[in-house]
């Protein structure tokens, strides 16, 4: 994986990550764990739907102005000591942050976890031109120590389990060789190795969570302390913010306080939230840089039926709910942004005509669990379906294809085949409108034609499933069409069908 | 502008970023936003009561005192250390007698703060649906390095700061941000999930949180 850009088609990628054993179950567990603590969460606020209402609202507010609020951005940034630079895609930005970090000759800076930065591939860059950049989120260090890359927003090294940070720790880390494979010990082993970092480190490059046009400020949303760290201890501090993140007035701030804790986390609140207006006399660095980074988004926000996907606020509700993404894991997306948010933003972004990015949009079975849990109610399905539109005529992989794929590993997860059925509310549902999708009814019907799915509408999906189960079990050996890595997966030991 | 970077290019950059976005926006229209939504009001005591709550499930520590207590809450937090950071402008008659304190002024460096196990602070207002405290680094709070490089972290809240709902506790501090102020949200001690999602308490922020909510003021 390179920052934004898948280096194989959909398909392709998931197949191989299909392969691995440890990655499926530590995404299971850490899909499922979450997605009922976020029920749980979700449920102690009556008025969540009011909420998640007020934050599409919100959003879109902000995007339909989007111009006027980052000018006023700019503006109080300045007002308040900071310094705001543009960047029209990643190469302009990586620049920017290169030259601030080479006119104070430094050799090594420290991050915050982002993954705007990560879409721009800053940390190469500046490796290139002999600038090392520490990662000091737990998750980012792990994967960085690990010359790999993040599969998943929130938790990046989910792919890995303890055993394996473990001896990656006693390795990397200098004076460590003893640690214990508690939790508790590698996260103590994390500080010990940052600490001095944190303390002597001159420069820092952050994301943002949010920008805030009205008061210049920005904000960084964390749990481990590293990001108040990271934006507080350096003297030159250099935040990459998507233009998509700028909300008008500090008002309207609350109600993201309130819907990405629990859409993330799962939690009341995150433990630790930083809010910086410019430079703060004798408080914090006093040198601030906010680079504002558009890298394909105004090109989303042209689009009618895919600018809702800029409300995104990256909390990965829709990455713990999909059973898409818990088969084929976060690598399988090719792109910084895996999970149904990146089955939409990634090809948006790059643009329909990359045939990499433009299979993503079939990494899905249609289920809707996506949209229903987005707290500000991005209805991903309707974008993937609008998304698979745009392949054809684009001439990429058939839409049956792409379809099938998604469909079967949703179907070999055993996962949640109520997510199937509402395939039924497309016909009449929320995911046709003002008919952007008429050709839908060819599409099931060359699902419905193939000779895996037999005629799902008589049938659930589940009972057909059994039934398939059952007759292989009978038959005593796999069929041809059996090749398939979903089906060889639903024959494993242990597996849920 | 000499110390911006290529300042001609982001210029160019500037006009070219905002000239897409404007083309892009140009058929949006803003919607009407709906109310914020109400949910229950709580009254004094239960705000201060899921207050508690919402502390201690986040494994931070948590007393409820009369104003004559405090001294004897902060000593109780500080389960035997005998020295501590204070912010200018903390209430002294807060603090044990026996307490050694030292100051932020002359400005502590990082290393010297790194050497101090606590630091006792006040807090700008508090919110009691999800058990966040926020500080805006005024008088008895001190700079944003002061509350995040000791081990431990001992708040005084008055109980009247503490207000039920997010959006209270973001207006309380309105006026504090458009002066320019930082502000810094924290709910509980300093946490990671990591690691095969075993939620391990402190990491890089302090590790031990202890909020003393003084009744009657
Ligand atoms: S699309 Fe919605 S659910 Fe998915 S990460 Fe973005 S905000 Fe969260």
């Amino acid at each position: 994986m390179s920052g934004l850009h898948p280096q194989l088609p959909f398909p392709e990628a998931a197949k191989s990550e299909l392969l691995s054993a440890q990655l499926r179950s530590n995404l299971r567990k850490v899909t499922h764990t979450i997605r009922e603590k976020r029920l749980s969460a979700v449920a102690e606020l009556p008025y969540w739907e009011e909420l998640r209402v007020l934050g599409e609202a919100t959003k879109n507010e902000a995007l339909a102005h989007l111009s006027d609020h980052l000018l006023e951005l700019e503006k109080n940034v300045k007002a308040r000591g900071g310094q705001v630079h543009w960047a029209t895609d990643a190469q302009e930005a990586r620049e920017l942050v290169a030259q601030i970090a080479e006119r104070h000759q430094v050799r090594e800076l420290i991050k915050v976890k982002s993954i705007t930065s990560d879409e721009i591939e800053l940390n190469k860059a500046l490796d290139e031109r002999g600038i090392h950049a520490i990662e000091t989120d737990l998750a980012e260090l792990i994967v960085q120590l690990s010359h790999d890359t993040p599969s998943h927003i929130l938790v990046p090294a989910i792919h890995r389990n303890r055993a394996e940070i473990q001896a990656l720790f006693n390795r990397e880390l200098p004076g460590e060789g003893h640690l214990s494979d508690l939790p508790a010990d590698l996260a103590g082993a994390a500080r010990r190795y940052l600490r001095h970092k944190f303390l002597t480190t001159k420069m820092a490059v952050s994301g943002a969570n949010f920008g805030i046009a009205d008061t210049g400020t920005v904000c960084v949303v964390e749990s481990e302390g590293n990001g108040r760290m990271c934006v507080t201890l350096p003297e030159v501090l250099v935040s990459i913010m998507g233009v998509e993140k700028v909300l008008p007035t500090w008002d309207d701030i609350s109600v993201f306080m309130e819907l990405l804790p629990r859409s993330s986390t799962a939690e009341r609140m995150n433990p630790y939230t930083s809010f910086w207006s410019g430079v703060t006399a004798d408080d914090g660095p006093q040198e601030f840089h906010l680079i504002l980074l558009d890298n394909g988004r105004s090109k989303v926000l042209a689009d009618q039926t895919g600018r809702q996907t800029l409300r995104c606020i990256r909390c990965s509700a829709c990455l713990n709910v999909c059973p898409v993404y818990e088969r084929a894991g976060g690598h399988a997306y090719g792109s910084v942004y895996p999970g149904p948010i990146g089955a939409i933003l990634t090809p948006q972004l790059l643009g329909m005509q990359d045939h990499n990015a433009n299979t993503l949009p079939g990494a899905s079975s249609l289920c809707g669990a996506c949209f229903d849990a987005c707290p500000v109610r991005i209805n991903i399905p309707q974008v993937l379906i609008y998304l698979r539109g745009e392949v054809t005529k684009d001439k990429g992989p058939s839409v049956e294809q792409l379809a099938m794929q998604g469909m079967r590993l949703a179907m070999s997860a055993g996962w949640r085949f109520e997510g199937a059925i509402k395939l039924a509310r497309i016909g009449q549902g929320p995911l046709v409108q003002d008919g952007t999708i008429s050709w839908l009814p060819g599409m099931l019907g060359g699902w419905t034609q193939s000779r895996d799915l037999g005629a799902f509408p008589d049938q659930s999906f589940r009972e057909w499933w059994r039934e398939r189960q059952r007759n292989q079990a009978k038959a005593g050996a796999p069929t041809p069409s059996d090749k398939s890595p979903a089906n060889r997966d639903a024959k494993e030991p242990g597996e849920q069908v | 502008m000499t110390n911006t970077p290529n300042a001609i290019h982001t210029a160019e950059a500037r006009l070219e970023v905002l000239t897409r976005i404007n083309r892009a926006a140009q058929d949006m229209v803003a919607p009407v936003k709906p109310p914020y939504p109400q949910g229950e009001v709580l009254s004094r005591e239960a705000i201060l009561e899921q207050f508690e709550d919402r502390i201690l499930d986040y494994k931070a520590g948590f007393l409820r005192v009369a104003p004559a207590g405090v001294a004897q809450a902060v000593a109780t937090a500080l389960a035997g250390e005998t020295r501590a950071v204070v912010p200018q402008g903390l209430d002294l008659a807060w603090l044990p007698a026996e307490l050694t304190l030292l100051r932020d002024s002359p400005r502590l460096s990082h290393a010297e703060l790194d050497g101090i196990g606590t630091v006792i602070t006040g807090a700008a207002v508090a919110i009691s649906t999800t058990g966040t405290i926020i500080l805006n680094h005024v008088a008895g709070q001190g700079r944003r390095a002061l509350t995040l490089i000791p081990d431990r972290h001992i708040c005084i809240v008055r109980a009247s700061q503490v207000v039920q709902t997010v959006p209270e506790g973001m207006q309380a501090v309105a006026s504090s941000v458009t002066a320019g102020q930082p502000l810094t949200l924290i709910s509980g001690p300093s946490a990671t999930s990591d690691i095969e999602l075993v939620r391990v308490e402190g990491v890089h922020g302090p590790r031990q949180l202890s909020v003393i909510v003084v009744e009657g003021i």
